[in-house]
């Protein structure tokens, strides 16, 4: 299927920056905001897709992958942040160079109450695990900002969060028809 | 399942050497705690990636370094405890489905580290039957030392992913530390397999 009328600029914008920096492994627990980068590994013979239980996982995956000499990115939701607190030990421990893309919930006309607490502890959690977090919240900046992270992960061997703002995905759709 | 516990047990750290003597090429991802010890105790190698914490997490690093690394053999060897606590990993393996890849949980039925209080491998938990049922359809248990060749056969081989679930004694072997600098082992690693700092 051809999503590509439908697939926003900035989510274009992110793929392409993963596809040029060489990225093999993509490892992902899913959402929406995340839906046309997932799609595209999926469809592409040189990157792997690894769907995961817990978003620890991919903490784990990604410095494999690291280890083995890929460069591979993990996907998540802000929810996802709190499920890997101990597992970003591992990063510190061994300095393993990593990159995320967080997208987030809880705080932007979230219909769902529940999503707040977490959504709201995203960036200081991420920090308090020695993860440096930028932001993008205007759709016509998110390439630069992922770009920004990317490279600071992969050529400085940082840790780097990319937190993508609720407002870029916009309101959820609670009624079905 | 809980019987077979007072019965067959290998020892752990014979079978973890003569395991690993087998398959000198591979790359060897260890569990936290006796698991790191035993691989270790079994000689230093720089294909090893030790962990001390990160618990539930060598099972998902390996699944990592085996897609980077298709044509190696990699094993991750662990804990009952620690593969109990990334489970869900065994299901992120089955939807790959690696074919270079092998788990072998050391299972005790016990957390080892901690006191030795019983694990839930002790208390109904079957890992074979877990590993099936997330979709690693080469899962198997041994009890004897004549079917370890069997597991080496399987590392060697690469066509599929496996697990193994190997019934030890409860036992605490002398102490054989690795060493804790991730950072070392990560580029001791890296440059074992020809790959160059960033």
């Amino acid at each position: 299927m051809d999503h590509s009328a439908s697939t926003p600029a900035w989510q274009q914008d992110i793929f392409k920056i993963l596809k040029a920096g060489d990225v093999r492994q993509i490892a992902y627990v899913p959402d929406a905001g995340h839906s046309h980068v997932i799609r595209s590994a999926i469809a592409d013979p040189d990157i792997k897709d690894v769907v995961l239980t817990t978003e620890e996982e991919g903490v784990a995956v990604v410095s494999g992958a690291w280890l083995g000499g890929e460069r591979a990115v993990l996907l998540m939701q802000s929810s996802g942040v709190g499920n890997c607190v101990n597992m970003f030990s591992l990063l510190q421990s061994a300095q393993f160079p990593f990159f995320t893309l967080v997208t987030m919930r809880g705080e932007y006309a979230d219909f769902n109450p529940w999503q707040g607490p977490m959504g709201r502890a995203t960036q200081g959690a991420l920090e308090l695990m020695g993860i440096t977090v930028l932001r993008a919240s205007d759709p016509d900046t998110v390439g630069e900002v992922v770009q920004a992270g990317f490279d600071a992960a992969f050529e400085a061997g940082d840790r780097v969060a990319v937190l993508l703002g609720q407002n870029l995905i916009g309101r959820k759709k609670w009624e079905r028809k | 399942m809980m019987s077979d516990f007072a019965t067959n047990r290998l020892d752990r750290r014979e079978f973890v050497s003569k395991l690993l003597a087998d398959v000198p090429d591979a790359l060897v991802v260890t569990g936290l705690g006796s698991a790191s010890y035993d691989v270790f105790a079994a000689g230093d190698r720089p294909g090893n990636y030790y962990l001390w914490g990160a618990m539930g997490g060598a099972a998902p690093l390996a699944l990592g370094l085996a897609l980077a690394q298709p044509d190696k053999s990699v094993v991750c060897i662990t804990g009952d405890g620690e593969q109990l606590m990334g489970v869900g990993s065994l299901g992120s393996i089955a939807a790959k489905q690696p074919q270079n890849l092998t788990i072998v949980v050391l299972d005790n039925g016990h957390f080892g580290e901690t006191g030795m209080q019983r694990s839930h491998t002790s208390l109904g938990t079957d890992l074979v039957a877990v590993a099936k049922g997330f979709g690693i359809a080469n899962a198997f248990a041994i009890e004897s030392s004549e079917r370890r060749s069997e597991v080496a056969q399987h590392v060697l081989a690469r066509r599929g992913p496996t697990f193994v679930r190997v019934a030890i004694e409860a036992n605490e072997p002398p102490r054989a530390l690795p060493p804790r600098d991730g950072t070392y082992i990560k580029n001791r690693f890296r440059a074992a397999l020809g790959l160059a700092p960033f």
